[in-house]
């Protein structure tokens, strides 16, 4: 799924990273708790969140994740939206909640990204 | 090459400046996106638990030909127990650390699936020493 349709189908505003709306995304994650981004995520996907601490944007980094979804119409502060620019991050916000904006997305046809392991076994 | 980095303590937002460097020297190098992404993640989190648990420290990452060695070293408190550290969603962090979306208990078990070694060492009182290292090109091992 492209950014473009995810930012029509959450009515969602971007606040940075605004040149590379035509990224390809190919699963969905939604999550509070950068410790669990950090061990869950392994693929391509759009971040969906309601946390706006900039340690989102270096999880991000880490993961090579491209975009994040800001939910529940938080507003991320500029040290945050500074970071994601200088690191072509793709930073969209919505009114929408985490659920209903998942919710929202999957309808449409982007699924999420499968635990792909055990967290007791690693 | 050798990179070394001091963390200040409680600097919560900018902590993951040693790992993003160090990410950036990596890609430099052209070594394989999968690889990097082990080596980032593992150190991120031991970055964050320098700052969140140990009032900051040191880092020396080692960028050799075929594994990056990266050793944290902190006077903190030390961990009492590793064992019961290392057990995914156990944690003693602050309520600082949960806000900027840390403290949920994964981070040494993080650290141990990403990291090819993981060792750590620690004193209560006196300090903890987390060495990982990530070989470069695991297929020719």
């Amino acid at each position: 799924m492209h950014l473009t349709q995810i930012k029509e189908i959450l009515d969602a505003q971007v606040i940075a990273g605004k040149g590379d709306m035509n990224q390809e995304i190919d699963f969905g994650y939604g999550c509070d708790l950068m410790s669990d981004v950090l061990a869950y995520v392994q693929n391509n996907i759009v971040l969906l969140t309601g946390l706006v601490h900039p340690q989102v944007i270096r999880t991000a980094e880490m993961l090579d994740i491209k975009a994040i979804v800001i939910v529940r119409g938080k507003e991320p502060g500029s040290d945050l939206i500074e970071m994601a620019n200088r690191r072509d991050i793709v930073i969209m916000t919505t009114k929408h909640s985490l659920f209903t904006a998942s919710g929202l997305l999957f309808k449409n046809g982007l699924i999420g990204e499968e635990i792909a392991h055990n967290e007791l076994t690693f | 090459m050798n990179l070394h980095f001091d963390v200040e303590g409680g600097e919560f937002i900018s902590a993951g400046v040693a790992s993003s460097k160090v990410k950036k020297v990596l890609k430099q190098l052209a070594i394989q996106p999968e690889i990097i992404r082990k080596i980032s993640v593992a150190m991120y989190e031991a970055e964050i638990n320098m700052v969140i648990h140990a009032h900051g420290g040191v880092i020396d990452a080692e960028i050799m030909p075929d594994h990056v060695h990266v050793v944290l070293k902190d006077e903190g408190p030390g961990i009492e127990n590793i064992e019961l550290a290392m057990k995914a969603g156990y944690s003693t962090a602050s309520r600082l650390a949960r806000e900027m979306g840390f403290g949920a208990g994964m981070g040494l078990a993080n650290m141990k699936r990403y990291a090819d070694i993981l060792q750590i060492e620690s004193e209560p009182g006196k300090g903890t020493t987390v060495e990982i290292t990530v070989k470069l090109y695991p297929e020719q091992a």
